[in-house]
């Protein structure tokens, strides 16, 4: 059930006459408040709060990918490229009214980024500034840091400038990833930058890590 | 006359069995259980066999008394939509079950994906759309 219009219109018509609306307020203090519970219940070790975000991101990506199936009746997607699209103009926009840029794409097609002029999880967020990322400091894919923030956790840093920062939106990163794995791909996706660390734009980058062949339903090739 | 729902996941196990009015006759459990699975593998098979590469499993199965009609999902569920012959606009009953599904067992926070669906509103809502196609 492939559609050939183009994303941006399919994108629009679902969000207008195919999506419930519910107050944006409501939505964005009860997320505040689920992430100031979890910085709460884990004592402000922010690298835990991230990987709670993601994971409660992973389980409603798991579930969200048929509602996006179903409304938008899109069928598989050409190149990775595509895929990028595809999340940006009709995903973001049918479930958060977002259209956010995808960028930066690498080289061999398998990553790209998506920028975000605005976030309206976090537009009355401010983080404590121990949550925060200290400027000048380059972000790397999580997979990469796992080992060396796994030493430094163990060595017994406290939480200050050179821990971990808290990505507010990492719920984000967690559907993202979700999604795509009930469509057999496996990527990573992580914030770059946020407005709430000073930066200009918030950035995610996703990364195909790989295809998961096995799982790809018959007749689909 | 929409006359029935199957719906099986992604390994072949029918997770969701519904017969809407008398027509269709009563198996056992099990019956139904290894018919979602041969259509599965029968399914998969179609798509390998086919003269025309690139194709499909198995999207309609027309008979006298019946048509059948399968939706797979890129996310691997297929959903089993049995009317009767000569059924106005199957496609969009399929995309109101999908629908449904989307709402009423995904969002169902209790439901673990990949098993059978026990949802009472999903029950309760299919019934208002057999109703209303019927």
């Amino acid at each position: 059930m492939s559609t050939t219009k183009p994303l941006k219109t399919l994108g629009e018509d679902v969000w207008r006459s195919k999506m419930e609306k519910v107050s944006g307020e409501l939505f964005v203090l009860t997320y505040g408040s689920i992430v100031t519970q979890l910085v709460r219940d884990f004592n402000q070790d922010y690298a835990k709060v991230n990987e709670h975000l993601e994971k409660m991101g992973y389980n409603i990506g798991t579930r969200l990918i048929e509602e996006f199936l179903a409304k938008s009746q899109m069928g598989r997607c050409r190149d990775f490229r595509e895929t990028g699209e595809a999340i940006a103009k009709v995903g973001f926009k049918m479930f958060l009214n977002l259209v956010p840029t995808v960028a930066n794409l690498s080289a061999d097609g398998r990553s790209f980024s998506l920028v975000f002029d605005e976030n309206p999880l976090a537009e009355f967020v401010e983080l404590p500034d121990d949550a925060k990322r200290p400027a000048g400091t380059v972000v790397v894919a999580p997979s990469s840091s796992s080992a060396t923030g796994g030493a430094a956790a163990t060595a017994g840093g406290s939480a200050g400038a050179a821990a971990t920062p808290l990505w507010f939106s990492n719920v984000l990163c967690g559907v993202v990833r979700g999604c795509l794995e009930m469509m057999q791909l496996q990527v990573e996706a992580y914030w770059v930058s946020d407005v709430l660390h000073g930066d200009d734009i918030n950035e995610m980058r996703v990364t195909l890590i790989k295809v998961l062949e096995d799982e790809v339903p018959a007749g689909e090739d | 006359m929409f006359l029935g729902l199957w719906i099986i996941n992604k390994a072949g196990g029918l997770i969701f069995q519904r017969d809407f009015g008398e027509s269709l006759a009563r198996l056992s459990t099990n019956d139904y259980l290894v018919l979602a699975g041969t259509f599965h593998s029968v399914h998969a098979i179609a798509s390998r066999i086919s003269p025309v590469p690139g194709s499909s499993g198995i999207e309609t199965l027309e008979t006298d008394t019946f048509t059948l009609t399968c939706h797979q999902t890129p996310t691997g569920i297929k959903f089993l939509v049995v009317t009767s012959p000569g059924h106005a606009n199957i496609a969009g009953l399929v995309r109101q079950v999908y629908d449904l599904y989307a709402d009423y067992v995904m969002k169902n926070p209790f439901y673990t994906p990949e098993m059978p669906v026990r949802c009472e509103q999903f029950d309760a809502n299919l019934l208002k759309l057999v109703k209303a196609v019927n």
